[in-house]
C-alpha cells in the first residue's frame, strides 16, 4: 500500500491542471443552458429541446475530455480549482475530481442528454428543459465540491428543480410525492447544515483558521464523541438521500409519480449523492466514527438488500417495482462502503455507476411502456414481447444486468462488494448474497407477467416497438452495460488509487485495518503469507 | 495451434453478434446455417487444438492463454486453460452442438422467430465453452451464468405459452440458489488463497492447508452449485419443466452439455474434494439417491420428453456417484457417452414430435404406437440409443456405466447396489418408452379426426405421422453411430485400451493424490471386472424383458404406473406450500404493514402534524404546495445572495 497520505496526495494534483477552468465549466455550461432556455421566446419553443440537447451534450463532451485527461496514477484531486468566496467564513469555490467522483461526473454527463432526449415530453417544454439543465449544474456541483459549504449549497440547489419536475410533470399523486420527497430531504439537509457549521467552528482552533475545505477538515482530529455526533448528522442526511432502510419510503412515491426524466436522474445520479456523501464526507471526515458505526450501516445495508427485494416482488406497479429494486441495489453499495476493504469500496464506487446506468435504462423503458399504454399496472400489461421485440430484448439485457449476470456491468460491482465484504464481515456478505437469488426472482417474474404470454386486445392495439429516437436514446446505455461488464479495468484502474488512499487515511485515523487477504492482492502478489 | 484456442469460443460469439444484429434480415434458413457454421468451425478448431495437445508430452499438456485483465483487484484474468480435460469437453460439446444445430434447422422450420433461436443457441455454445475453458473460478462462473441465462431464454422461447414462461423463470431462479453456493465458495477460496485461478488455488491449498472446516465448506458450497446446474436433489425440480423449450434445446442444453457442468465442476475441483473424504461421500450418496429417485419417476411419465428428462437427472446422478467414489474418469466417460445417446434420444423424440405434428397432445406416448412403420430411421436410431442407455454391450452406455458401477463397488457395496437397481429401472422405463412409441398398436389412428390441418405442413401429411426431413435425420444417424462406438474410447481390457483414462491422467495435477479410477481399476482383477460386468448386463436385460412383456400387452397398465410416481412424489406442490406461499405472504406483510402502515404511517403522521400547524397560518397561504416550494427556493436564493453580499464586503 502506498504510504502517501490522502492529504499529501491531494497537493500533488497541480500538474493535472488545464489552461481553462474545466470543472467550473462543467457547472457553468448547463447553468448557462438553463438561462438560455428560459429566455427562449414563446414563438420559438421548437428549439428548446435542441438547445437542451446541445448544452447537455457540451457538458458531456467536457466530462469525457476530463476523463481522458485524468491521470490514473494519481490518487488525489485533479483539475483542482480553488478561489476564495466568502473569506470571513473560509468558504471557497473549491472544486476537484478524484477516482471516487470521476465516473459519477461522467455518468452525470451521459445521463442528462438521454433524459432530455429520451422521453417524449411535450407539456411545458421550456421550463421542463430549463429545470433539467439547472439540475445538471447542481448535480455536477455536488460531485465536484471540495468545500463543505459549497457542497451543501449544491446539495440544496438540486432539490428545487427536482421538486418542480415531480410536481409539474409527474403523474397521479404527484403533489404528495413531491412534498414527501422535499420534506424528507430537507430534514436531512438541515441536520447536515448544522453539522457542517459546527464542524468548521470546532476545527478552527485546531487548524488555526475557519475553513470549509474538506482536505483540511479531514485532519482536524476532533474529539471522539464530537466526531461521532457530527458523523451521525451527516450520515442521517445521506441515509435519507441513498435511501437506507428505514428512511426509504419517499423513494417509491417520488419515482412512481415523477416524469421519466425525473426518475432517470433521480435513480441515476441523485441517489448517488447519498452514497457518495457517505464516502467523501462520512468516511473521509470522520473515519473513526464511520468505523465505529460500521456494523450498524452494514446491517442496514443488508436489510435494505433483502427488504427491497422482497417488497419489490409484490409491487403491482412496474415503476414502483423498479424503485424498490433501487433500495436493494443501494443496499449493496452501502455494504461495500463500510466493509473497509479496497475491493468492496472500489466495488461500491463502481456499483454507483452501474446502478446509474441500468436503473435509468429500466425507467426509460417503463416510461415508454407508459407513453403507449397509459398504465404501469403489471396486471394490465401482457405479451409485450410479441408486440415490441426490440424493446423486450433491450429490457432483457438491462434486467440481466440488474440481476447481476456476469458479463454485464451489474455483476462486476456486486461481486467485488460481496467478496470484499466477505473478507471483513463474512456473515453480512453471506446474507447479502441471498439478495442475488431474490433479484432474479422479482425481475423475472415481473418480466414474465408484462412481456411473456399472448397479448390481449388492449395491449395489441396500443403497443408498438421502440422508435428510432428511443433506440438512439437507450443504445448508449446498453453499450455501456456490456462494455463495463466485459472490460471494467479502465474504470477500476482510475477508481482504485483513490480508494486505496482513502483506506490508508481511515487506517491512520482509526483502529480499523484492512485484512492481509485483501491487501496482498493489492500488491499484485498472490501467494503472500497465510494466516 | 494452441494459441488459436480463443477462436473456439470466439466463433460462436461472433455468430451470436451477427445473428443478434442482422438475424431477422438474414432470415430462414440462412440464419440457421450461419449459426451452424460458426459452431462447426469452432469444432474444427477444437480438433486442431486437441491434435496439437495430443502431440505433446504429458507434462506439457497444459497451456494458458491470457486474453485480458478482467478484475484487476482480484487478480482475475479472462484466460483460457487448455488441458486434456477442458479439450475433451470442448470437443464433444462443439461436436454435438454442431449436430444439434443442423437438426434445429429442420425442426424450427417455419417458426416466426427462427433466427432468434439460433442467436440464443450460439450464445449458449459460447457460454458453455467459456465455462469449460476458463482458467479460473470467476470466468467459469461467467460461463456458468451465461448458460443459465441461455437456458432461461430458450426454455421460454415460446413465451406465448404461460407454462413455457413459468418454466424458464423456475429454471433460472432454482439455479440461482445453486449459484449462491458457487459465489459463497469463491469468497472463501479467495479469502484463503488470495486468488481464484485454479492452479494457484490448488497449490495454495496443497502447500498451506486451511482449517478442515473451510475446505469442507468450500466443497459443499460448490456442490450446491453443481446440484443446481446438474439438477440433483433437491434442486432438480426445474429440469422436468425445462422440457417446455423446443426439443433441440432439451437435447443440447438439458441433456448433453449444460447439465453436465456440475459434474465438470466437481471433476475440476477434485484436488479440493480429495482433501475432504466426507464431502465425497455426500456427493456419492446424493448422486446415487438422485439416480434412483429420478428413475422411479421416469417409469410412470407419459410425456415422451419428460421420461427423458427424468432419465437425464438419473444419469447425472450416476456421474455424481462416480465423482463421489473417486472415479473421475468414469464420470467424464459417462458424460461423453451419455451426451451421445441422450442427445440422440432427445432429437429422436423431437423427430417423433415433429412427425406427430397436428395430433392433439403430440408428446403423449399413450397416443403413439407402432411409429417404426412411419418413421423407420427415427425408430432405428432411437433403438440404438435405447440399447446404449440400457447398458447392452457393446453400445456406449455399457462401458461407461460399467466403469461407474465398478468404482462404486470398490467404494461401498450399498452404492453399487443402488446403481444396479437404477440400471434395472433405466432399462425398464426406456423399454416402456420404445414400446409405447415405436411398437404396439397405432393408437393415434383413433385421434385422426381431431386433427386440424392448420398449415401446409399438416395438410401434406394429413392422416398419418411421417418421417422427418434429411436435415433432421442425418444428425440422428451420426449420433447413433457415436452411441455404438463411443464406448471404445475407454475399454477396460488393458491399460492400453483405457484411452480416455490415460489421456485425462495428465489433467489431474501431478503431486496430488488422485485415486482416480485409472488407479483403482488397475487393482481390480480381470475376473472381478468380468463378473460385475455380467451382473450389470444381466440386470439391464431383466429390465428390458420386464418392460417389453408388460408394455407389449397394451398401453394401459395402471398397476405399473403408481399415482405417486406420476405426480413425481408431489415435490412441486410441497415446494409451493412450504416456500412460495409463505415467501409471498412475508413480502406482502413487509409491503403492506411495515412499509405502508408502519414507516409511512409515522412519516405521514409527522406530515399531518405539520400540516395542522399550517392550518393556523393558512390565511397567509394559497394552499398550493408549489408555493411552499417556491418559498423554500426563494429562501435558498436569499441565503445565497446574503452570502455573496458578505463575500463582496
Amino acid at each position: 500500500m502506498s504510504a502517501v497520505s490522502f492529504a499529501a496526495a491531494a497537493k500533488t494534483a497541480e500538474h493535472a491542471s488545464v489552461p481553462f477552468p474545466l470543472l467550473s465549466m462543467l457547472i457553468v455550461v448547463p447553468l448557462v443552458g438553463a438561462i438560455v432556455v428560459a429566455l427562449v421566446p414563446k414563438t420559438r419553443l421548437e428549439i428548446v429541446k435542441i438547445l437542451g440537447l446541445v448544452f447537455s451534450a457540451a457538458t458531456l463532451a467536457l466530462s469525457v475530455w476530463m476523463m481522458t485527461n485524468f491521470d490514473k496514477a494519481d490518487s488525489g484531486y485533479q483539475f483542482a480549482s480553488k478561489h476564495a468566496w466568502i473569506k470571513q467564513f473560509g468558504v471557497s469555490w473549491n472544486l476537484g475530481v478524484d477516482g471516487i467522483s470521476l465516473w459519477l461526473v461522467v455518468l452525470t454527463g451521459v445521463l442528462f442528454p438521454i433524459a432530455i432526449f429520451g422521453p417524449d415530453e411535450r407539456h411545458q417544454v421550456k421550463p421542463y428543459v430549463a429545470w433539467l439543465l439547472l439540475l445538471e449544474a447542481g448535480v455536477m456541483g455536488v460531485f465536484l465540491s471540495l468545500d463543505l459549504f459549497l457542497f451543501f449549497v449544491f446539495f440544496e440547489v438540486v432539490l428545487v428543480p427536482m421538486y418542480f419536475l415531480i410536481g409539474g410533470w409527474g403523474h397521479g399523486n404527484k403533489t404528495y410525492a413531491a412534498t414527501k420527497f422535499f420534506l424528507y430531504t430537507m430534514f436531512g439537509s438541515a441536520l447536515m447544515l448544522v453539522a457542517s457549521i459546527t464542524l468548521a467552528f470546532l476545527a478552527e482552533p485546531k487548524i488555526g483558521k475557519l475553513t470549509f475545505d474538506i482536505t483540511e477538515l479531514a485532519n482536524a482530529n476532533l474529539g471522539q464523541s464530537t466526531a461521532r455526533w457530527l458523523f451521525l448528522a451527516f450520515a442521517l442526511a445521506f441515509a435519507i438521500k441513498v435511501p437506507i432502510f428505514p428512511l426509504h419510503t419517499w423513494l417509491p412515491d417520488a419515482h412512481t409519480e415523477a416524469p421519466t426524466a425525473g426518475s432517470v436522474i433521480l435513480a441515476g445520479v441523485m441517489l448517488k449523492m447519498g452514497t457518495y456523501g457517505l464516502i467523501r464526507f462520512g468516511l473521509y471526515l470522520f473515519p473513526e466514527a464511520s468505523v465505529w458505526f460500521g456494523p450498524v450501516m452494514l446491517t442496514l445495508g443488508v436489510i435494505g438488500i433483502i427488504y427491497g427485494a422482497l417488497t419489490a416482488a409484490v409491487q403491482k406497479d412496474l415503476k414502483k417495482l423498479v424503485a424498490f429494486s433501487s433500495v436493494a441495489h443501494l443496499g449493496f453499495i452501502v455494504l461495500g462502503t463500510y466493509a473497509l476493504t479496497h475491493q468492496a469500496m472500489s466495488g461500491s464506487v463502481l456499483q454507483m455507476v452501474n446502478h446509474g446506468i441500468s436503473t435509468p435504462a429500466l425507467f426509460l423503458l417503463v416510461g415508454w411502456v407508459y407513453e403507449r399504454r397509459h398504465t404501469r399496472e403489471i396486471s394490465q400489461l401482457k405479451g409485450l414481447q410479441k408486440l415490441a421485440p426490440v424493446m423486450a430484448g433491450v429490457f432483457t439485457i438491462v434486467m440481466l444486468s440488474s440481476i447481476g449476470v456476469p458479463g454485464l456491468n451489474g455483476f462486476v460491482g456486486e461481486f467485488m462488494i460481496l467478496i470484499g465484504t466477505f473478507l471483513t464481515h463474512r456473515w453480512w456478505a453471506v446474507v447479502a448474497t441471498t439478495g442475488v437469488i431474490l433479484a432474479a426472482f422479482y425481475l423475472l417474474w415481473a418480466y414474465q407477467r408484462t412481456f411473456h404470454g399472448e397479448p390481449d386486445a388492449e395491449n395489441a392495439a396500443h403497443m408498438h416497438d421502440l422508435t428510432l429516437r428511443e433506440r438512439l436514446a437507450i443504445a448508449p446505455l446498453v453499450v455501456i452495460i456490456i462494455f463495463m461488464g466485459v472490460y471494467p479495468k479502465p474504470f477500476l484502474d482510475r477508481i482504485d488509487p483513490s480508494v486505496k488512499s482513502l483506506i490508508a487515511h481511515i487506517e491512520k485515523n482509526s483502529g480499523a485495518r484492512e485484512p492481509a487477504s485483501a491487501k496482498q492482492l493489492a500488491q499484485g502478489s498472490i501467494e503472500g503469507e497465510q494466516k | 495451434m494452441l494459441n488459436l484456442v480463443w477462436l473456439i469460443p470466439a466463433l460462436p460469439l461472433a455468430g451470436f453478434l451477427v445473428l443478434l444484429l442482422f438475424g431477422k434480415r438474414i432470415g430462414e434458413p440462412l440464419a440457421g446455417w450461419l449459426g451452424t457454421s460458426t459452431v462447426a468451425a469452432s469444432f474444427v478448431v477444437a480438433v486442431g487444438v486437441f491434435g496439437a495437445l495430443v502431440g505433446k508430452t504429458d507434462e506439457h499438456r497444459a497451456f494458458t492463454k491470457t486474453l485480458f485483465t478482467w478484475f484487476p483487484s482480484l487478480g482475475v484474468n479472462a484466460a483460457l486453460l487448455v488441458n486434456p480435460l477442458s479439450m475433451t469437453m470442448a470437443l464433444f460439446v462443439t461436436g454435438i452442438a454442431a449436430l444439434i444445430h443442423v437438426f434445429a434447422i429442420g425442426y424450427m422450420h417455419g417458426d416466426p422467430r427462427f433466427a432468434r433461436f439460433f442467436t440464443y443457441l450460439n450464445l449458449f455454445v459460447f457460454s458453455m465453452l467459456m465455462l469449460i475453458l476458463a482458467d479460473n473460478f470467476l470466468l467459469m462462473f461467467l460461463g456458468w451464468e451465461g448458460v443459465g441465462t441461455c437456458s432461461y431464454l430458450l426454455i421460454s422461447f415460446w413465451f406465448e405459452r404461460q407454462s413455457a414462461a413459468t418454466a424458464g423463470k423456475k429454471a433460472f431462479v432454482t439455479n440461482r440458489i445453486g449459484d449462491f453456493g458457487f459465489m459463497a465458495a469463491m469468497f472463501l477460496i479467495f479469502q484463503h488463497a488470495g486468488s481464484l485461478q485454479y492452479n494457484t488455488v490448488f497449490r495454495v491449498f496443497e502447500e498451506n492447508r486451511p482449517a478442515q472446516s473451510t475446505v469442507v465448506a468450500i466443497c459443499l458450497l460448490l456442490f450446491l452449485g453443481a446440484c443446481g446446474k446438474s439438477a440433483q436433489l433437491p434442486l432438480y425440480v426445474w429440469l422436468p419443466d425445462a422440457m417446455e423449450g423446443p426439443t433441440p434445446v432439451s437435447a443440447l442444453i438439458h441433456a448433453a452439455t449444460m447439465v453436465t457442468a456440475g459434474v465438470y465442476l466437481m471433476v475440476r475441483i477434485h484436488p479440493l474434494l480429495e482433501l475432504t473424504p466426507g464431502v465425497l461421500h455426500i456427493v456419492a450418496w446424493v448422486g446415487a439417491i438422485t439416480a434412483l429417485f429420478a428413475a422411479t419417476i421416469a417409469t410412470a411419465q407419459n410425456d415422451i420428453k419428460r421420461v427423458l428428462a427424468y432419465s437425464t437427472i438419473s444419469q447425472l446422478g450416476y456421474m455424481f456417484l462416480a465423482v463421489g467414489v473417486g472415479a473421475n474418469v468414469a464420470a467424464i466417460f459417462h458424460m461423453v457417452t451419455h451426451a451421445f445417446f441422450k442427445a440422440l434420444m432427445f432429437l429422436g423424440a423431437g423427430s417423433v414430435i415433429h412427425g406427430m405434428h397436428g395430433y392433439a397432445d403430440e408428446q403423449n406416448m399413450k397416443i403413439m404406437g407402432n411409429l417404426r412403420k412411419w418413421m423407420p430411421v427415427t425408430a432405428g436410431t432411437f433403438l440404438v440409443g435405447w440399447l446404449a442407455i440400457a447398458g447392452v454391450p457393446p453400445f456406449a452406455g455399457f462401458w461407461s456405466k460399467d466403469d461407474i458401477l465398478l468404482g462404486a463397488y470398490h467404494d461401498n457395496k450399498v452404492l453399487w447396489l443402488i446403481g444396479l437397481v437404477t440400471a434395472l429401472l433405466t432399462a425398464y422405463y426406456m423399454t416402456r418408452q420404445i414400446v409405447l412409441v415405436f411398437f404396439g398398436k397405432e393408437r393415434f389412428l383413433h385421434d385422426v379426426n381431431t386433427v386440424a390441418a392448420t398449415d401446409e405442413h399438416d395438410a401434406a401429411h394429413r392422416g398419418h405421422p411421417h418421417e422427418s426431413p434429411a436435415l433432421m435425420v442425418l444428425p440422428l444417424v451420426v449420433l447413433a453411430g457415436l452411441s455404438i462406438v463411443g464406448g471404445f474410447i475407454n475399454t477396460p481390457f488393458s491399460k492400453k485400451t483405457e484411452l480416455l483414462g490415460k489421456w485425462l491422467e495428465s489433467a489431474f495435477i501431478p503431486g496430488t493424490k488422485i485415486h482416480s479410477f485409472v488407479g483403482e481399476q488397475a487393482t481390480s482383477s480381470g475376473a472381478l471386472k468380468l463378473v460385475l460386468a455380467a451382473i450389470a448386463t444381466g440386470v439391464g436385460l431383466v429390465g428390458i424383458v420386464i418392460g417389453a412383456r408388460v408394455w407389449m400387452r397394451g398401453a394401459q397398465q395402471p398397476a405399473f404406473e403408481l399415482p405417486i410416481l406420476q405426480r413425481a412424489y408431489g415435490v412441486d406442490a410441497l415446494t409451493s406450500a412450504v416456500i412460495e406461499k409463505p415467501g409471498h405472504a412475508l413480502a406482502d406483510f413487509l409491503n403492506d404493514e411495515v412499509d405502508h402502515r408502519g414507516i409511512d404511517g409515522v412519516v405521514n403522521g409527522v406530515g399531518i402534524g405539520v400540516r395542522s400547524l399550517g392550518e393556523i397560518v393558512r390565511k397567509l397561504q394559497t394552499g398550493y404546495v408549489r408555493n411552499y416550494a417556491l418559498g423554500i427556493a426563494g429562501g435558498a436564493v436569499l441565503l445565497l445572495g446574503y452570502a455573496i453580499v458578505r463575500a463582496g464586503m
